[in-house]
Parts: C-alpha cells; sequence; structure tokens
C-alpha cells in the first residue's frame, strides 16, 4: 500500500474538484513522480467504492535534451549569431565552438551573417543584421511551459525533424469520487478468519473485494477416462432395460466359437491371416463340446435343419484353431449354447443321477425347474481385436456393444422395435434400416440415423435374427428366436467428445489434458 | 463388401428410367445396396494421380455402388440392372437353360488327366454361342470376370475362370499338368513364346499378375489347356494364350473354370461360377448357353454348365411369424417373385412354392427366403414393436467390482489410462527386467508390426507408456487402470485365461512409495479388507526384477498372495523413456468377488 498520506492528499484534491481530476495534474500540484500517483490510485481501488478511475492514454510534446539545452541558452544559430564580434571572427575560429557547424549553415541560410571568403588572413564571418529574433527557442519554452497548442503542427514537425522535440504517449488516470467516497482511509481486510467469527469485529469490518473474473484452483482429484464414462453409461442403459452382462472376460478364442459355432463357413475371408489375429501359443483349443461338434461340423459340411449347408468338408483342424476374439459374438454363441443345454439338461442329467445324487433334492428340483427354455436378454461390451490396417478410425483392437434378446417368436418388427428403445436412450429417435449381410444373421440389418449436423443418414450400427444353422444345432428350440445387434463403443465416444484421432482416445497415446478436461457423459443430452 | 463401379447414363437407359442421385441412393438403400460414391474417371484419376494426368480422361459420370458380400448375382451392370428391374416390377425373373449344339452336333469336350490331380485337378466347361458384342458389352464382360475373381474367387485362389474365341480353337480340349520347363506358348499381350518358368519370373513385377504366381509357383507340375492341335488356351490360373483371345468380334465363346483341391468347397464354388457368369452374360448379350462334356480321369463324364432350379415349400404364416408381418400368402409369394424368386401359392393352406434360380447360391434357407420376403416388403414398413420378453438384469460380478472401484480410484485422486491388451514381447519381458519364457504370455502367430507380439500380462507397461507421451503434462502424475491381462491357462479350453487387474503408478521428482501404499490401504478398506496377517492383508518385503531392491513388497490378502507395489527399478523407468523416480501397484482384484 502506497504511503497513506499520499492517498489522503490525492482524495483530499479531489474533493475539491467537481468532476474528475487527471493522475498527471495531482503528480504536477503535488509536486511528486507520476508513478507514485499511479500506486495511491491503485490502492485507493483496493479500497471498495472510495474512488473511480479510468485509464486513459494522451499524447504530449516534450522537449529532448538537445531542445532543453536550445531552451536555456538559445539556439545553435543564435549562440554563432551572438559570438561574432562586429569586426568579424575567422571561419575556423567559429568552427571550433559547440554550435559552430550548425550554428554556421543556419545562420547562413536566414541571412544572419555572410562569410567573405577572399579576406586577407583567411575567410571571415560578419554580421549581416543588427539583431535577430531567437524563434527556434521562444518555440521550445513555449512548449516547455506546457503550451505547444499554440504552435503550429508544421512547427512541431519541423522541431521534430530536428530531434529538438518528441511526441510521448502518457498514460494517466481520470480519477472521479467513488460511491464512498471519504477523505479518511480505512484498512480492509481480505479474508474472514476464525478471530473475527468469535469476537463479532467481522460486523465493523471492511472486506477487499473479490475479483470474479479468475479462473478457481483446479480440483485436486483424478479423472475417469471419457471412453469408459460412455461405457458406464452404455452398460447402464442396457441394465435398465433389464438385459444381463455376459462374461466376456476371454480374449482367447477357438475359432469354433468365434467362427464355426456361429454357421461361419471355413473359408470365410474374414478367417483369413489379414484379417484376424491367431496364436502361436497355445496355438489349438482342445475341448469342445463333442456332440455339439458334430452338429456344426454337420450343418456347414451337409446342411441339416431345414439348410442346404455350405456342403465342404469341415475340418475340426481349423476349428481348433486359437485367436484373438474378432468379435463378442463368440460369447453370445457360448451363452446360447449353455442355455439350450439348460433345456436339454432335464433328461440328460436325470440319468445321470447316481443314489449318491438322489439324496440331494435341491440339486434334482433345480434340474428339474429349469427344464423349460428360460428368455433370455444378454449384453456385453468389451474389446474385440482385428489384425486390420491401422488409420485415425481404426485400431487394432477395439470395443464392441452388443445386445442378444432370446425368446419365443420374436420378429424383425421386435428387433426394430426394441433398436429403436435402446437408440431412444442414447437421444436417437430418428431410426431407418437398410437390408444387408452377415454370414450369421438373417435378416441382417444396418441401422441408420438421422444425423442432423450432417443432414444425411448415418450408420450406427448392425443387427440381424440368428440363422437357424447356429441355433438349432445348440439343442435351442425350434420357436425360438435370437435377434442381436452391435455397434462400436469408440464411434459414438469420439462424436460425443469431438475427437478426430482415435489414438489420442484410446491407448497410450491418449492426451491426458483431453481426460481431465471431458466432461460427464450424459447420452441423450 | 464388394464395389461396383457402373457408367450413370448407361445404367439409367438400361433401367429404362432417369433418377436424381438422391432418388437412386434411396432406391439402392430399399434394395440393400448403398451408393457408395459418385465420381468420374477423371475425378478417379486427379485424386490419384493428379491433374495432369487426368487430362483427356472421361467424365462421363459414373456410380459407385456398394453390394452384399453374398450378393454374385449383383457383380455387374447387367445383375444389378436385372435385380433392381425385376424389384420394381418391370421385368420378369430370366429363366437360365442351357441346349445341345445345334444340327445335332457335338457338345465341345474337356479331358481332365490325372496329372492335375497334385495341383488342379477340377475343371468344367461351358460354351456360349452367337455373341454380338459392343464396346460397352465386351467392358461389362470382361469386368464381371474380374471380380468374380476377386469375389467369389478370392483372388484366383479357389477358382480361375478363362474365355476363349471358340472359332480360333478346336476341341476337343486336354486340361493337363506339366513341369514349367516343358511349357511354352505366347501369353495374353506378349509378343513371343516363353515357357511356364520364365513367365513366372516375368510377371513377378506385372502389378496385376504377381498376386497370383503364389497359387503354383511352388508344384513341381503347372495346370496348361490345350486344344487338339496343341494350342495352349491358358495357364490357369496366371494367364491365357494370346491365340484364344477373346474380341469385339468373337461370335462364340468357350468358357473354362478351374479349382485347386482343398475342399469340396470349391467344385461347389466351381459350379456356381460358371452358372453365375453365363447366365449374366445370356441377360443382355442375346446368346446360347451350349452344354460341354467333362471328361475326369476316371472315366466319368458329367455335362456343364448345370443350370439347376430348386424349389421350396413354405408357409405364408412361417414368413409373417418371423418378420412381424400380416400378409396372404399371394402377396407373399409376390413380394419374393420380386426378389427373383418366381413363387406362386401352391392350392394347398397358404404353401408356397418357392422356385430358387442357380444365380441365387446364397439362399440356403428358408430365412434366406423370408429375409428377401422381408426386403420387398420394405424393412421400414414393418410395424415395430417391443418384444414383451420379461427379464431381470444382472451386472458380471468382476465388471461390478470394477465400475465400483474405478469411481473411489478417481476419488482418490488417481486418473484412469485406457491401454492396449496388445503389445511387442519387449514391453512385458525386456523393459520390465524380465525372461519372456516366465511371463505365461499369449503370442500371436501373424502380428503385422512388433505393436502385436502378444497379449499383456501386465497392466503396467501401457501405463508406463502413457506417461512417456504425456511428460509434458505437470507432475506428479498419478495414474491407474482396471482390466484384463491374458495368462496361459491349461485348465481352459482354450489354454489361456483373463485376469482382471487393477495397477497404478504414481511419478514425481520422489518416487512416492508413501503414495502408492496409502493407495493399497485405500483400496483394502473399500474391499473391507482390514490390514492384519490372517484373516487380513499385510506387506512384506519381495525381490522382484521390475523393482528397485529394497524397494519391493509382495502383496498379501487372507494369506494369499495377490500382487507387488514398491519403487520401479531406474532400468525399467529409463527404458520406457522416463526421467524420474516412479512407484507402482500391481493387484489381482479376482480375489475379492
Amino acid at each position: 500500500m502506497a504511503d497513506t498520506g499520499l492517498l489522503e492528499a490525492l482524495l483530499r484534491l479531489l474533493e475539491k474538484v467537481d468532476g474528475g481530476i487527471d493522475s498527471q495534474d495531482v503528480a504536477a500540484d503535488l509536486g511528486v513522480d507520476h508513478q507514485l500517483i499511479v500506486g495511491a490510485v491503485k490502492s485507493l481501488q483496493a479500497l471498495g467504492e472510495v474512488i473511480s478511475a479510468e485509464q486513459k492514454s494522451s499524447k504530449r510534446w516534450e522537449l529532448t535534451g538537445e531542445g532543453r539545452e536550445i531552451a536555456e541558452q538559445g539556439s545553435h544559430e543564435a549562440r554563432v549569431f551572438n559570438a561574432i564580434p562586429d569586426e568579424g571572427l575567422p571561419q575556423n575560429e567559429l568552427m571550433k565552438m559547440p554550435s559552430g557547424k550548425v550554428g554556421f549553415s543556419k545562420a547562413m541560410s536566414n541571412k544572419w551573417i555572410r562569410l567573405d571568403k577572399a579576406h586577407e588572413g583567411g575567410p571571415r564571418v560578419f554580421k549581416t543584421v543588427e539583431t535577430i529574433e531567437d524563434t527556434v527557442r521562444d518555440k521550445l519554452q513555449l512548449v516547455q511551459k506546457g503550451l505547444s497548442a499554440k504552435l503550429e503542427d508544421k512547427e512541431k514537425n519541423e522541431l521534430k525533424k530536428r530531434k529538438l522535440l518528441s511526441e510521448v504517449t502518457v498514460k494517466s488516470y481520470w480519477i472521479t469520487k467513488g460511491s464512498s467516497f471519504s477523505t479518511t482511509i480505512t484498512k480492509q481486510e481480505t479474508e474472514l478468519t476464525p478471530e473475527m467469527i468469535a469476537s463479532g469485529s467481522w460486523k465493523e469490518k471492511k472486506f477487499k473485494p473479490y475479483n470474479f473474473e479468475a479462473m478457481g484452483v483446479a480440483a485436486d482429484c483424478g479423472h475417469l477416462h471419457p471412453l469408459m464414462k460412455v461405457r458406464t453409461q452404455f452398460r447402464q442403459i442396457f441394465l435398465e432395460m433389464g438385459f444381463t452382462e455376459m462374461p466376456t472376460n476371454n480374449f482367447i478364442e477357438s475359432s469354433f466359437w468365434n467362427f464355426d459355432s456361429l454357421f461361419q463357413p471355413q473359408q470365410h475371408p474374414a478367417r483369413d491371416q489379414h484379417d484376424t489375429f491367431f496364436i502361436s501359443d497355445p496355438a489349438l483349443a482342445h475341448e469342445f463340446p463333442q456332440d455339439y461338434l458334430e452338429r456344426v461340423k454337420q450343418v456347414h459340411s451337409e446342411g441339416g435343419y431345414g439348410s442346404q449347408g455350405y456342403k465342404y468338408d469341415w475340418k475340426i483342424e481349423e476349428a481348433q484353431k486359437n485367436l484373438l476374439r474378432t468379435h463378442t459374438t463368440a460369447v453370445s454363441a457360448r451363452m446360447l449354447y449353455k442355455l439350450a443345454q439348460q433345456v436339454n439338461t432335464h433328461t440328460h442329467r436325470l440319468m445321470l443321477v447316481s443314489p449318491l445324487f438322489s439324496s440331494d433334492l435341491t440339486l434334482l428340483c433345480g434340474i428339474i425347474f429349469q427344464e423349460k427354455f428360460t428368455p433370455v436378454k444378454y449384453f456385453s461390451i468389451d474389446r474385440v481385436f482385428r489384425n486390420e490396417t491401422l488409420d485415425a478410425t481404426h485400431l487394432a483392437e477395439f470395443h464392441q456393444i452388443e445386445g442378444v434378446v432370446a425368446d419365443y417368436g420374436l420378429t424383425l418388427g421386435n428387433l426394430m422395435g426394441i433398436l429403436h428403445q435402446f437408440f431412444t436412450k442414447l437421444g436417437i429417435t430418428k431410426l431407418r434400416f437398410k437390408p444387408a449381410y452377415n454370414p450369421y444373421t438373417e435378416p441382417s440389418m444396418e441401422v441408420f440415423s438421422y444425423h442432423e449436423g450432417l443432414k444425411k443418414w448415418v450408420e450406427v450400427g448392425n443387427s440381424g435374427v440368428f440363422r437357424p444353422e447356429m441355433l438349432l444345432p445348440m439343442g435351442l428350440p425350434e420357436g425360438v428366436s435370437v435377434i442381436a445387434w452391435g455397434l462400436s463403443l469408440e464411434r459414438p465416444t469420439m462424436i460425443k467428445y469431438g475427437i478426430n484421432n482415435i489414438r489420442e482416445l484410446v491407448g497410450h497415446k491418449v492426451n491426458l489434458q483431453m481426460v481431465y478436461d471431458s466432461p460427464i457423459c450424459r447420452l441423450d443430452s | 463388401m464388394p464395389t461396383v463401379s457402373v457408367k450413370r447414363d448407361l445404367l439409367f437407359e438400361a433401367l429404362g428410367q432417369k433418377y436424381t442421385d438422391e432418388e437412386f441412393d434411396e432406391l439402392c438403400f430399399e434394395f440393400g445396396l448403398e451408393l457408395d460414391e459418385i465420381t468420374s474417371e477423371k475425378e478417379i484419376l486427379i485424386r490419384e494421380q493428379g491433374g495432369e494426368k487426368a487430362e483427356g480422361a472421361s467424365d462421363v459420370v459414373l456410380y459407385k455402388i456398394d453390394v452384399p458380400a453374398n450378393r454374385y448375382d449383383l457383380l455387374c451392370l447387367e445383375g444389378l440392372v436385372r435385380g433392381l428391374q425385376v424389384f420394381k416390377e418391370k421385368l420378369e425373373a430370366p429363366r437360365y437353360k442351357r441346349v445341345s449344339p445345334a444340327d445335332g452336333g457335338e457338345p465341345q469336350r474337356l479331358v481332365i488327366t490325372e496329372e492335375t490331380a497334385s495341383v488342379r485337378p477340377h475343371a468344367v466347361a461351358a460354351v456360349l454361342r452367337n455373341i454380338t458384342f459392343t464396346q460397352e458389352r465386351y467392358e461389362s464382360f470382361i469386368e464381371l470376370q474380374e471380380k468374380l475373381h476377386q469375389n467369389i474367387c478370392r483372388k484366383r485362389t479357389l477358382v480361375a475362370i478363362g474365355t476363349h474365341d471358340l472359332d480360333t480353337i478346336s476341341g476337343p480340349f486336354t486340361y493337363t499338368a506339366k513341369p514349367p520347363g516343358e511349357i511354352r506358348f505366347k501369353p495374353l499381350s506378349q509378343s513371343r513364346e516363353y515357357t511356364a518358368a520364365e513367365l513366372m519370373s516375368l510377371y513377378k513385377t506385372d502389378s496385376h499378375l504377381r498376386h497370383y504366381l503364389h497359387i503354383i509357383e511352388n508344384e513341381p507340375l503347372y495346370p496348361i489347356i490345350y486344344d487338339s492341335n496343341g494350342i495352349v488356351l491358358s495357364m490357369p490360373p496366371i494367364i491365357n494364350g494370346d491365340h484364344s483371345k477373346i474380341s469385339l468380334n468373337t461370335k462364340n465363346i468357350f468358357i473354362e473354370c478351374t479349382a485347386t483341391d482343398l475342399t469340396k468347397v470349391n467344385r461347389f464354388t466351381l459350379i456356381i461360377t460358371v452358372c453365375l457368369f453365363v447366365c449374366f452374360n445370356t441377360f443382355f448379350i442375346l446368346f446360347r448357353v451350349e452344354e460341354a462334356e467333362v471328361v475326369y480321369p476316371d472315366g466319368r463324364l458329367s455335362v456343364y454348365p448345370e443350370l439347376a432350379y430348386r424349389t421350396e415349400t413354405l408357409s405364408g404364416d412361417f414368413i409373417n411369424k418371423r418378420v412381424g408381418i400380416n400378409e396372404s400368402a399371394e402377396s407373399i409369394a409376390q413380394l419374393l417373385t420380386r426378389m427373383c424368386l418366381r413363387s406362386e401359392v401352391s392350392g394347398e393352406g397358404d404353401l408356397i412354392q418357392v422356385e430358387i434360380p442357380p444365380t441365387r447360391a446364397d439362399v440356403i434357407h428358408a430365412c434366406d427366403i423370408m429375409e428377401d420376403a422381408a426386403i420387398a416388403y420394405g424393412f421400414n414398413n414393418i410395424v415395430r414393436s417391443t418384444p414383451r420378453t420379461y427379464t431381470v438384469a444382472n451386472q458380471l460380478p468382476v465388471n461390478k467390482l470394477t465400475e465400483l472401484l474405478r469411481q473411489d480410484l478417481t476419488a482418490a485422486g488417481f486418473t484412469e489410462a485406457l491401454t492396449f491388451a496388445l503389445c511387442s514381447e519387449e514391453d512385458i519381458a525386456d523393459k520390465l527386467r524380465k525372461n519372456i519364457t516366465e511371463t505365461r504370455a499369449v503370442h500371436i502367430s501373424n502380428p503385422k508390426t512388433a505393436d502385436f507380439q502378444v497379449a499383456r500380462t501386465s497392466l503396467l507397461p501401457g501405463l508406463l507408456k502413457t506417461i512417456a507421451a504425456n511428460r509434458k503434462m505437470p507432475l506428479p502424475l498419478k495414474l491407474f487402470e482396471i482390466s484384463d491381462v491374458v495368462l496361459k491357462d491349461e485348465t481352459k479350453d482354450v489354454g489361456a485365461r483373463n485376469n482382471r487387474r487393477l495397477c497404478a503408478v504414481y511419478y514425481n521428482k520422489s518416487p512416492g512409495f508413501e503414495v502408492i501404499h496409502g493407495l493399497l490401504d485405500r483400496v483394502m478398506q473399500l474391499l473391507d479388507v482390514k490390514p492384519g496377517r490372517n484373516q487380513g492383508y499385510h506387506i512384506q518385503a519381495a525381490e522382484d526384477s521390475t523393482f528397485f531392491p529394497g524397494r519391493c513388497a509382495e502383496i498379501f490378502s487372507c494369506g494369499k498372495s495377490i500382487g507387488h507395489l514398491g519403487v520401479l527399478h531406474p532400468d525399467v523407468i529409463s527404458r520406457f523413456e522416463l526421467t524420474m523416480p516412479c512407484s507402482a501397484i500391481d493387484i489381482d482384484i479376482e480375489p475379492f468377488l
């Protein structure tokens, strides 16, 4: 805080005026440096509404060092003139004077003096007039007195050219009385303290105002990853719709569950080295449900269940090959197979029940009550892997979102109905469906939604009804239909958070600042 | 998904109607096609090779149309037009049939010798008569052959098609196999004769043909087809002879298709391929498909092409129930007919007889017929209804636990990372000062780069790489991840299992062991495990090569080891291109389920 005396002196000056005063004038009046007045203004501002001050800048003419010298001692030409006696002066002597050179040529052009080159004893300078008027000095003195306005612009510019004047920008404050103007200073408190609360002294105190323009201190906290935030929301949506989560924590899968069980023929391009990551260690899966495997083999190679089949030699060696699952549908297949086993356990297990088991009544009851097919709704959101070419929107691994419903008599209309409900929860209400192809669903539909921003229909997912060649060998009852759909988690997340390069979102090249700054995820708003 | 490129004006001329781009896009969408791009040869050249090369190129508008992978019958202009015209009920689906040679002549014959058995044992043949090519039809004919090669023929690995001007050669033809040195002929677009061995080295640099060389390159015998005068028709699947090449003036064509012996499917594919090929062409180029005989080494004789129609019977009720509509059997029969599946109501109840043409090899089950009925009805005309299926939702316990822990770890000041499940061997072994053999890692056989050699066995490398990529961020960096690693496990059917782990790192100017230790205490508090030796958790000094000696402890919960925590070894820090001390915790959370 500036010296209180100065502050009060300033306030007293302000008290006397009607409107306001300029800080430059205050400095001149009080005879102190302008910077001290600026400090005083800032201190007074910090006290609240005592004064109000508005910064302004003005231009002003000032004398240069040389200009000040001339204002005091006269212009160079005047000094030359005055130095010449009536009998004249040798030119070389004149030139030795400090102002000699400049003064000589100016005085010459003013026709105040003349040069006699032919004079005996060398060139000699004589006065030509009796008296002179030193206008340069007069003008500079005017500026020095703050009366530069009396000079014409042309005159000022000429003096500027001679480096006698310079134009400077002066920053000053226009000070007026504030709403709580007073000529005495009260010290303001910065913060409320426990002591003030205890003593009640806060009632008397004045508090320094806060700067509400500034940002707060960053919260000291951790942050969830945006993709995982979106994942949580999708999970929530499925749970709200009554879908049970599938155990997808098995990245390594056999070709059997990833392809064969889905009625995807063994020579299908997706099973090529170019698209799928195969495993060299452990290279082969070694355990399959044998009777089911036989049924899968049959439906591929010969058909059955109303199908022509693919008519090729199905090989167990192909089915055994381990891989990184290319879709979570491999898990859906395992789950549907398991579901079918519950339907069939009844007869199977009863035959197995030995006297040892028959005492276990609960087990028996469990088996009997499970004989009937139970409708299910399943979902999963987990990683899948593709041996693909990488670019700004494709990585070798991504998260697949999948929903599956199995029940008697489900129709294509039901699939579209449930997709409508699902996407409504994502804030997408305009849907339409395009016929598509997928080896394990028939019909297959691509789901399009109308994008208001792009003004066009964009693909948002894939869906279909699982083929009977997939479901019947599992042992599911004939009347049961299974509808399913899938989409990637990354794409909606990139759209939601405005990310163009997938590497900034997923993997170690993530931009942590983006993670820190990303808002909460509400998919429907 | 294959893409067919067609000239817009030709397409509209064939369809007998002009569409705006939007109208045509709409028609495609309904039919299950996608108008992918509207362009021209000029635009493509400008984009791919720059403006100079494109000078003088055609600016005729091209439509690039995506066709579903199973619809081989739509792979050319003719196929598309036929499909769309029948769909719009402007045309009846054509019937394909083959005829015997005119004037009671002998059919052309292809004799397969037993030498082919080792390399490419299957072949079929057909003859097309009385062709009149125009420039466009000729181009379409060639393009269709190429499209079939790329799709159903799997880049010629399964099947290769050869077409020949029948009037330049004379049957019977012999399909045999010979050592490459003994085969000598003038191939297409070359000016002199080459031996097969010379051809293979000649084509090594051919941008198109080099992709097919591997199919026979290492075989002792190469497949070869001769006419009765010893003229070479083709050396499948690489190249045809120049002598029998077809031109705009060709009137009669001999088609041969050959296939490898990997599986039975090849014979099946072969038969379909030749069907598709002749069927498309019948439609627009008016000619006769004439039968040809194929004689096998065992003396068996077959007649091709097999243009077999099959009839399926299904009920209107089945389709109504599966689709969720309520149409009469007559109306369903009409819908199917629009999809080139000629159908009629049989008179018994609501049974419908559906005829599957030889071009629709994708129809193998009643559900395929049901889909076509739904497409013709219009997917978007079907009433959407919510299934009544009543179920109670359950979370997967390990995911439920993960979700709850993630929330509280961020509350503890740690930020969540999301790192790759695949990485290099170096990441999980050398860089962590471990031996790859002790990691129980699952190895990938066909990685395109070192980044995908193994499935991770630890979350730590991913977190350290995340820090390395974010060194500009203010310190300290506190990161965590709860996710799966993959470990070999012989008790599982596939020999491996996932393991859900929690890993966290603290990176700062001082190691901050106490911070990571504090995080362990907090996690245990959240899991409701008290400090203690027996039923609780405790840590005890341990040696682990990843950690700085004397700065590592093993974590036990209820007497069972669940992981480690400690200050990372300086070599680990520098191998991940980091410069500050770092402490870490890595635990298995599955015991807490």
